[in-house]
């Protein structure tokens, strides 16, 4: 199979890439080091591979990477700025959001899009906005709340990205 | 809070984890975020039948494609048996399995495993592979296991601790106490209910995975997603037939496990590889893998038989349970025997009990070990029928529970009968606050003025059920837990703990019991678990033991190392060292002079009669105190569609001394919407042929943040003595609610008793239908 050249935005900065027609952006990122990124189906039903895509989340794991050529994307890596971290995962944090933290990276990441369209959504539309992400260990209850805090703080004045 | 507990510094404050910014920022830290050089991908063929024995097997033109390093089958493999259940030694599973072997058992039983330089070759290699299999008879059922005739599913003569091997039968279990026989003869009522579970998987979402490496010295080094390390350094030298030394486990961050990871499941694969070709190995199971060849919850039959006097006391229990084990018996006995063990000890008063049952093969997915172990299956019935007494008494069903559940300073007979797989360790109840756990609870459902009101609006009918239990904290006499601190002289310290964290966010709660003894925040704590090679042993991360057992292990090397830095700082202080305390990073006399801890390690290392502040301590518990939990529901029932939604769910728990309250909640939030899922939506469906038919998150449903209703979970603190800081477990218990609690609010909306689960559209509708017949 012949291999492409793509190249991505990812967190700021252009990259150039030989991929292979089918493989998805899941695998590309992942064997590019972006290890935040994490697999948990390969089929879209879990979000644990989300990442932003020209600023809308998507499951990595369903985007063909030669489809995102020229795309800018930002990964679970690129939220934080240096020590400084961004409100969303503060609040996941200070909320108590996180237990084994594999659904994390996806869930934020889902937070960060929710929070960019709607900054003060009802618990209702943040449930919907974050049902593809699924978490075993916490119950949501911690995570609805992060959500919740996270508005908080940006309305506050913390924001980037 | 107990007058006990208000004097903490550390412990009982929700502190952020101590891995919690790594986690959120994407560090790579799980098993497969490491990349090393010319790692090669593995990849494992599962059998296509539930019962055949493989006649031949061709790999040459697997072997011979480019970039395959290395296949391995039944030929070029260890024979010796082995169980893969994350036990302590000797494990109580039977040794029933090879790591490949020319007779497959269940649909995804390992066939062959090939390790490329791709995932793409792995795959193409796999399906080069030639088998000839002979297709046998196969035992898709509990009761087809036992019939005469039946085909013997481990009919090999080097398989041992197998119960009845031409039966089928893993284990039996049989425990009387008093005479149930003539205990129900004297009963005035008498309520019998059985139930029956699904397959259910635990679905952590980071699928089991392994790195395998040779280190510098040629020692196999297996960073792997385990619960389990120390028995996965044992189990894995035992069955590639090497010394234990040669082998380094790792556990880094682990992505959920619920039990599933208690169990040795690749890591010899990975290791053989890694040892045969001299590269690293990477092992990691698709979701569809997961489902078909992994673990599940043991699906059981549990028969609850109860008898009772006029005034609702209970006079005559017995329990019958036959559990499938699946092809292999991991974990086989020791979930019966939860079942029975960690259930019956709740009604203590009934001088009559009987706990009976087998495990028993089938060529069916394997059963494992899973949050709850048993219990959730046996309070399924039991919480059913003790309802079901009430309704016949006419008493109101909290009060049944409360003039029969066990109290503080009591005991059950059955702590000593039944323990792990063989006797029990008696004890006495030292901490419970099961009665305030009812009490608020009850409060907080609105239980009196809703129960039995069957609000209705349109077709949806409201009804509130409860149910209470109670779990352990770790495994008496069995478990063991080690941990090691060793100071710095910024005043840091190091904090080496075999216990694992698998998410649950132990790392951080032992720190906090080490901090709390030290005198120091948490950030002076730097924890380090698990590695074999660099933390002390302990047993892992099952049967509610991490708190309660490690944490005792983490509490005592803490007070070891107080008392060193104490004597190092007497001469400082001009004080005897038994005066002195420590608080805020220094230590103090009495007078209110003080001297950094920073300090006093300068002291030991650098200045006088030099020596490593530092100790390893232990922890074997003599008993399992148990958490309590009174559970509440209100759900809706839709009459028209027979659809199930919780709409409010309330848990009060009894954990002791909550040591993180934020982690402690989380573990029940968790715990109870895994619960919910199992009791609702979960069910692995099986094929006539015994595949498994959805292996998805798609097919298999898992509850998302639309399926879960609002939930109260308070914590009601008790102290417990004998636990770290006056702390309990609280890892498995909250799972085991929601299936009898959602029961027996059906039956307060609508009047019918659920005894499948899951509690799917079908099945309510069906018995409505058959209930209004």
């Amino acid at each position: 199979m012949s291999r492409l050249t793509i190249t991505l935005t990812i967190n700021g900065r252009e990259k150039t890439f030989r991929i292979d027609p089918g493989e998805k952006l899941l695998g590309v990122l992942r064997r590019e080091g972006y290890m935040g990124v994490k697999k948990g189906c390969g089929s879209g039903d879990c979000g644990a591979c989300a990442i932003l895509f020209n600023g809308r989340a998507v499951n990595s794991c369903l985007v063909f990477a030669a489809k995102a050529d020229g795309g800018t994307l930002i990964t679970i890596e690129g939220l934080a700025r240096g020590e400084i971290l961004h409100p969303v995962q503060i609040a996941f944090l200070e909320e108590g959001a996180i237990q084994c933290g594999y659904c994390t990276p996806g869930m934020v990441i889902a937070t960060v899009d929710l929070l960019t369209k709607n900054p003060d959504p009802t618990e209702g539309e943040i449930r919907e906005a974050l049902a593809g992400n699924l978490c075993r260990c916490t119950g949501y209850v911690k995570q609805v709340r992060a959500v919740q805090r996270a508005a908080e703080l940006m309305k506050g004045g913390e924001t980037h990205v | 809070m107990s007058d006990r507990a208000k004097n903490f510094a550390t412990v009982g404050k929700s502190l952020r984890k101590v891995d919690g910014v790594a986690l959120v920022t994407g560090k790579p830290e799980f098993v497969a975020d490491l990349q090393l050089p010319d790692t090669l991908i593995v990849k494992v063929l599962g059998s296509p039948f539930a019962h055949a024995r493989i006649v031949s097997i061709d790999v040459s033109a697997a072997e011979a494609m480019p970039g395959v390093a290395c296949v391995l089958t039944h030929k070029n493999t260890p024979t010796t048996r082995h169980t893969t259940a994350g036990q302590g030694f000797p494990e109580p599973s039977p040794y029933d399995t090879r790591m490949f072997e020319n007779k497959v058992r269940f649909v995804g039983d390992r066939v062959a495993a090939v390790a490329a330089d791709s995932e793409e070759i792995a795959e193409a290699a796999l399906k080069a592979i030639r088998v000839e299999y002979e297709e046998l008879p196969a035992v898709l059922s509990i009761d087809e296991a036992r019939r005469d005739g039946a085909p013997v599913i481990h009919d090999e003569p080097d398989s041992t601790g197998i119960y009845d091997v031409v039966r089928n039968i893993v284990a039996d279990v049989d425990i009387d106490v008093g005479d149930v026989v003539q205990g129900f003869d004297e009963s005035d009522e008498i309520v019998e209910v059985t139930c029956e579970t699904q397959y259910a998987q635990h679905t952590p979402i980071e699928t089991h995975v392994v790195l395998s490496y040779l280190d510098s010295a040629n020692r196999l080094v297996l960073r792997t997603s385990t619960q389990v390390p120390f028995h996965v350094r044992r189990i894995v030298a035992q069955t590639l037939g090497i010394p234990m030394q040669q082998i380094r486990v790792i556990k880094p961050r682990i992505g959920g496990g619920f039990g599933t990871k208690q169990e040795i499941l690749l890591e010899d694969v990975a290791g053989l590889i890694s040892m045969r070709t001299g590269r690293p190995a990477l092992l990691s199971l698709t979701r569809k893998e997961e489902f078909a060849s992994s673990r599940t919850r043991h699906p059981m039959r549990v028969r609850v038989k109860l008898g009772a006097m006029k005034d609702g006391r209970l006079h005559a229990i017995e329990m019958e349970a036959t559990s499938n084990t699946g092809a292999y018996g991991s974990h086989g006995l020791t979930v019966l025997a939860n079942t029975g063990s960690k259930t019956l000890p709740l009604y203590n008063k009934a001088p009559n009990a009987h706990f009976y049952g087998q495990a028993v093969y089938t060529n069916l997915p394997v059963g494992g070990a899973y949050r709850g172990y048993g219990a959730t299956q046996g309070y399924f019935p039991l919480e059913t029928a003790m309802d079901e007494m009430a309704d016949r008494l006419g008493m109101d069903p909290i009060e049944l529970r409360r003039i029969n559940h066990i109290q503080l300073g009591e005991t059950s007979p059955i702590f000593e009968k039944l323990g792990e797989g063989r006797e029990g360790v008696s004890q006495t109840v030292k901490s419970c606050e099961l009665p305030r756990c009812i009490e608020i609870g009850s409060e907080r459902i609105g239980w009196s003025k809703k129960r039995g009101k069957r609000l209705t609006i349109g077709p949806w009918v409201h009804g509130i059920g409860m149910s209470i239990m109670m779990q352990g904290s770790g495994i008496p006499e069995i478990d063991m837990a080690a941990a090691t601190i060793k100071m710095n002289e910024d005043g840091s310290f190091n904090l080496l703990i075999g216990a694992t964290d698998l998410g649950t966010g132990s790392d951080t709660i032992l720190a906090q019991i080490a901090a709390e003894v030290l005198g120091v925040p948490l950030d002076k704590m730097l924890v380090v678990s698990s590695d074999t090679d660099l933390t002390p042993f302990d047993v892992g991360a099952y049967a509610s033991s991490t708190t309660y057992v490690s944490g005792m292990a983490v509490q005592r090397a803490a007070e070891k190392v107080r008392d060193q830095i104490v004597r190092v700082a007497a001469p400082l202080l001009d004080a005897s060292a038994d005066e002195l305390t420590l608080r805020d990073n220094a230590v103090f006399a009495p007078a209110g002079t003080s001297v950094s801890l920073a300090r006093v390690c300068q002291r030991a290392m650098y200045e006088t009669d030099q020596f490593q502040i530092g100790a390893t301590a232990s922890c074997v518990p003599h008993e399992s105190p148990a958490p309590f939990l009174a559970n509440f529901a209100e759900v809706a029932v839709n009459r028209e569609t027979g659809k199930v939604k919780v709409v409010h769910y309330v848990a009060a728990v009894d954990c002791g001394v909550a040591i993180n309250p934020q982690l402690a909640e989380g573990q029940m939030e968790g715990a109870i919407v895994n619960g919910i899922g199992y009791a609702l939506t979960e069910e692995m469906i099986l094929s006539s042929k015994g595949r498994v038919r959805n292996p998805s998150l798609f097919d298999y449903k898992i509850p998302g943040m639309l399926d879960v209703p609002p939930m109260d979970i308070i914590l009601v603190e008790s102290y417990e003595p004998t636990g770290p800081m006056g702390a309990k477990s609280v890892g498995e218990i909250g799972i085991n609610g929601p299936i009898p609690t959602i029961a027996n609010a059906i039956y307060d909306a609508v009047g019918i008793r659920l005894t499948e689960t899951p509690f799917t559209p079908e099945r309510v509708l069906q018995a409505m239908k058959e209930a209004s017949s």
